[in-house]
């Protein structure tokens, strides 16, 4: 067997096939830098003409041939804070009653499991739902306030996982600590885990963000309107967001030539909206990281 | 005051704790209830009737027979266990051909009774009419109306969701689809995904990785329909001129596609996996003599096979639930695939191009809730698995 494992021989044979191996993987993995620079570099070049003050705050003209995307922005933004507001406070708490609360057991592994569950479910399948629960039995209609509830429920798993391991990672011996001092439990989880676990949390929920701002399948039958001259009014407004605006201005439509410019730009400005939202939270990390170790 | 304070929080905690697994079971339960109204559904459309002549001893036709018919494939009533007679199609818009419209009536008011002399001169007759214009002793026969059936939806191999008198509700090429593009996503993303996973866990310095980890999350964070729109731009034109194919919206192209997306759950989790081999293990192996490669193929690899595994799995399971980057480049025909170099159709793309315009409701509606129930479970499945891989490793620890 040991033979099997460690075949005594020539070491350059050796050293050839893991210099062969490991030049496979490097290539591999450069190639994959490669993909993600090829399709960000070319939406770019593509986009940059078109992406002007202009573009960014007029609305769609023409018949989708003309104008700008700022509906769709506005929209966007709107969906992005009230998928927020719904996700947030439930996924936190939900979160901390997993790992401060819950017995340690077959209850947190079934709750892990079912959370595990709703993150992997397709996001089609959550819009499918938003619109039986929302949309029609609750009454909502295709609306912002629909729209959120959706996808707020589709980044709730990652809220509470993101919650789940920041906690986890705060040593017991601070809540001990706490304790010990007379603070009772909730004390504890408010003034010592949660400010400690809180640049983790806060991180985690900005690239839920990130991913809220791109899905566009759960608010095709939630929400997302074609086109909107005005700015929504109310929460029960339809609106415009910018994925569905990209997928209808690049799929239908009769006059490609003159659209294709816009779908580019939209493209550009979505995913700088992905980047900002990614990078911030990078950089959040960074900074809570560093004064955490200052202190 | 504060214990209740307290108590109070407590509860608010708890419940939001189970708030996933009640979303969970809504899902179940809506998707469900919009779903299963299919199978009450009557076969021919709502309030219209198919009508022969009396003579006719056909008593019942299938979805797909009725299709057939009315495409005109089947032309004689032997094909369905009748008499040697050849088939007469009529529609309703026909009936100007047999009357004129002093005959008719001029709100075609005497069009029942028109349409009950047709169906009684013609032997080979099958009338799509509508039930109100069946009058009371209508000479012909009625044609039994049957429910969807489950072995027609399930075993179904053609899905027309919106022909008349009968749509067809086959859910096989749609399943079908999803696997076959899944499929070759994973096995075009596999050796992708391997080697970045081993080269970022094993051969990278802290620089490289601190440069490839964050590329591979912004990949993750790129939104679907961009990556669609990338493919429907760049991807399908470039297939189509390596290939000579008619159209570039393949298999080829959404498999392509779908495996640049599934990459970065892949890599993530089979890289964790990995980075968990003790180091102890790779030390032992090191001391005995082994190079840092046989180390990583004899020890390390072996060592975190479930937690890889794991990884590939979620990578199918997002490249199933995909739907926006799918349906943008997959060219969306609803045909079993034999080859990856033409158009198919998968269930989340169906579903997010034909819900908007199935009427709420209806039995197309119904349909499309069942194709998600479908695929609620079968990603449900793939969840499930991964979990058992995973809590397998935990007890081996």
């Amino acid at each position: 067997m040991r033979q099997d494992i460690f075949p005594l021989q020539q070491g350059g044979r050796k050293r050839r096939s893991q210099w062969l191996a490991f030049g496979v993987f490097g290539l591999m993995s450069y190639s994959i830098v490669f993909i993600l620079f090829a399709i960000l570099g070319f939406i770019i070049y593509k986009g940059i003409g078109v992406v002007s003050w202009e573009f960014l705050t007029t609305a769609p003209a023409d018949g989708m041939t003309g104008g700008g995307v700022w509906p769709a922005i506005v929209g966007t933004f709107y969906l992005m804070a009230g998928s927020a507001l719904f996700a947030f406070p439930v996924g936190v708490m939900s979160g901390i009653y997993m790992n401060e609360y819950a017995p340690k057991g077959w209850l947190v592994r079934f709750i892990r499991m079912m959370t595990n569950n709703l993150g992997g479910i397709p996001s089609v399948v959550f819009g499918l739902f938003g619109m039986a629960l929302f949309v029609k039995y609750l009454g909502f209609g295709d609306s912002i306030l629909s729209g959120s509830l959706t996808l707020g429920l589709l980044c709730v798993p990652l809220v509470i996982r993101t919650t789940e391991e920041s906690l986890k990672a705060i040593p017991d011996s601070f809540r001990e600590g706490s304790r010990a001092l007379g603070a009772t439990k909730l004390q504890t989880i408010w003034h010592v885990v949660l400010p400690m676990g809180m640049p983790n949390v806060i991180t985690g929920l900005i690239l839920a963000l990130g991913r809220v701002s791109g899905e566009t399948a759960p608010i095709l039958f939630t929400c997302a309107a074609y086109f909107l001259p005005r700015l929504p009014r109310s929460v029960l407004d339809q609106c415009m967001a910018l994925p569905y605006h990209l997928y209808v201005v690049s799929t239908s439509g009769t006059d490609m030539d003159s659209q294709l410019p816009l779908a580019y730009g939209t493209a550009l400005v979505l995913i700088l909206i992905v980047l900002v939202v990614n990078l911030s939270a990078h950089a959040l990390r960074r900074y809570f990281s560093n004064k955490v170790k200052t202190n | 005051m504060r214990r209740v304070c307290e108590k109070i929080v407590e509860g608010i905690l708890t419940c939001s704790g189970f708030v996933t697994s009640v979303a969970v079971l809504l899902i179940v339960v809506f998707l469900f209830a919009e779903a299963m109204g299919l199978f009450n559904k009557k076969v021919v459309e709502e309030g219209y009737v198919l009508a022969v002549n009396k003579a006719n001893p056909v008593r019942r036709l299938s979805a797909l027979q009725i299709k057939e018919v009315f495409d005109g494939e089947i032309t004689n009533w032997k094909e369905l266990g009748g008499p040697d007679v050849g088939v007469t199609v009529f529609r309703l818009e026909d009936i100007t051909a047999y009357f004129s419209e002093e005959e008719l009536g001029d709100e075609y008011e005497r069009a029942p009774r028109c349409v009950s002399r047709v169906v009684a001169g013609h032997p080979g007759i099958i009338a799509f009419v509508p039930a109100r214009f069946v009058e009371k002793d209508f000479p012909g026969r009625l044609l039994d109306d049957e429910c969807v059936s489950f072995g027609e939806v399930f075993a179904g191999k053609e899905w027309f969701p919106t022909a008349t008198p009968a749509p067809l509700f086959g859910f096989l090429p749609l399943v079908a689809g999803t696997l076959w593009v899944g499929f070759f996503a994973i096995l075009f993303a596999l050796p992708f995904g391997l080697s970045v996973a081993v080269y970022m866990s094993e051969v990278a310095g802290r620089r490289t990785r601190g440069f490839l980890k964050p590329v591979i999350e912004l990949l993750s964070g790129i939104p679907s329909v961009v990556y669609g729109f990338f493919g429907l731009i760049v991807v399908v034109p470039l297939l189509q001129r390596v290939f000579g194919l008619p159209v570039g919206e393949t298999g080829l192209a959404g498999s392509v596609v779908l495996a640049v997306m599934a990459l970065p759950t892949m890599i993530t989790v089979a890289e964790d996996a990995m980075r968990n081999c003790p180091r102890a293990m790779r030390e032992a192996s090191l001391a005995l003599g082994a190079t840092r490669w046989q180390t990583i193929y004899k020890v390390v690899i072996p060592y975190s096979v479930s937690g890889i595994a794991s990884g590939v799995v979620l990578g199918v399971g997002r490249a199933i639930g995909e739907t926006m980057a799918v349906l943008m480049v997959t060219g969306n025909a609803a045909v079993i695939p034999s080859t990856l170099l033409e158009p198919l159709r998968t269930i989340p793309a169906t579903i997010a191009a034909e819900l908007g315009e199935a009427p709420s409701g209806g039995v197309h509606y119904e349909a499309l809730f069942l194709l998600g129930v479908v695929l609620f479970f079968i990603t449900m499945l793939i969840n499930l698995g991964v979990e058992y891989i995973s809590s397998k490793t935990g007890r081996s620890k």
